[in-house]
């Protein structure tokens, strides 16, 4: 039967595939940023699922502000990558170093 | 049984398109994908009992986030091709770390099961009340328990708004904007002249 396990790999999963699309697109910051939101997508499920595990709410709750945090930071991401591309015409982030102090 | 079909069907539809947001070429199906991956996710999660968190997930996530992403990889012109230019330098690198990653997670679950450490006792400190949905209960807990985290998440999400506002914001010198204060305060006698010319003459202004 599906049990706690089962959902504590699929979420390691989708946690691991997350980072490994930050490392293999350096260049594209879209698709970073969508890799980040792959890999707080995987620790929402982990909360909900721990939280259906021990019968206590309060993993939901987490989630809900795991999903806020997810939601202004994609945000604020995307009006940088605006700013940045309207600058420089191109969003190539590999040698970013221009907002240094 | 229903179930375990259910949840196979939803994880494994969910880990593919994850993986596939990662490797696509076109960031517009990168997008799509993701969207794919959220539903898929909402999905496990209604199937672990908590429906609030599911709607919640496609509300925010498919209806803003991905919406916006779509937004900006639409608006921005960019040559994808030569953005794919480091995917096989970095590959290597990073297989090496999922791997690694995974393993540790893997091992960290096996060792798990094979019982407790006695850090604590998990007494559930709120625990679900029975005969309430799920969207109640977390009503319930959210407005009364974490109602000021609650509101210290409003307050992130304006600051999040006013932040990608005021970045985003730009004063364009190339285009004629209305200015409403020197409208409104023009006066008639200051706007028009009233002349009464010979016939055959002509007027000067």
């Amino acid at each position: 039967m599906i049990g706690i396990g089962h959902y504590v790999v699929v979420s390691a999963i989708m946690f691991v595939l997350g980072v490994l699309g930050i490392f293999l697109n350096r260049k594209n910051v879209i698709i970073i940023l969508m890799a980040i939101e792959l890999i707080l997508l995987s620790v929402n499920l982990n909360l909900v699922a721990f939280s259906a595990y021990l019968h206590d709410l309060v993993g939901q709750i987490f989630a809900m502000f795991v999903l806020t945090v997810a939601a202004g930071e994609a945000a604020i991401g995307l009006a940088i990558l605006v700013i940045y591309f309207r600058d420089r015409g191109t969003i190539a982030v590999d040698d970013v170093n221009r907002m240094k102090g | 049984m229903i179930q375990a079909i259910a949840f196979y069907l939803f994880a494994t539809m969910m880990i593919t398109s994850g993986a596939v947001t990662i490797l696509a070429r076109n960031p517009v199906h990168s997008v799509l994908w993701l969207i794919l991956a959220f539903f898929n996710a909402a999905g496990l999660m209604v199937l672990a009992g908590a429906e609030f968190i599911a709607m919640l997930l496609i509300i925010v996530y498919v209806g803003a986030v991905a919406v916006l992403f779509l937004f900006v990889v639409m608006m921005l012109n960019i040559d994808f091709a030569e953005m794919r230019a480091g995917f096989i330098r970095n590959a290597p690198l990073g297989v090496v770390l999922g791997v690694v990653l995974f393993v540790e997670l893997f091992v960290g679950i096996l060792v798990r099961s094979a019982g407790d450490l006695a850090i604590g006792n998990a007494a559930s400190v709120s625990a679900v009340p029975a005969g309430l949905s799920n969207t109640a209960a977390i009503g319930a807990l959210l407005y009364t328990h974490y109602l000021f985290e609650f509101e210290a998440a409003g307050m992130i999400l304006l600051v999040a708004m006013i932040g990608a506002i005021v970045l985003t914001h730009r004063q364009r010198s190339d285009v004629r904007g209305q200015n409403v204060s020197k409208q409104v305060a023009r006066r008639p006698e200051e706007a028009t002249i009233n002349v009464k010319p010979e016939i055959g003459k002509g007027v000067s202004l």
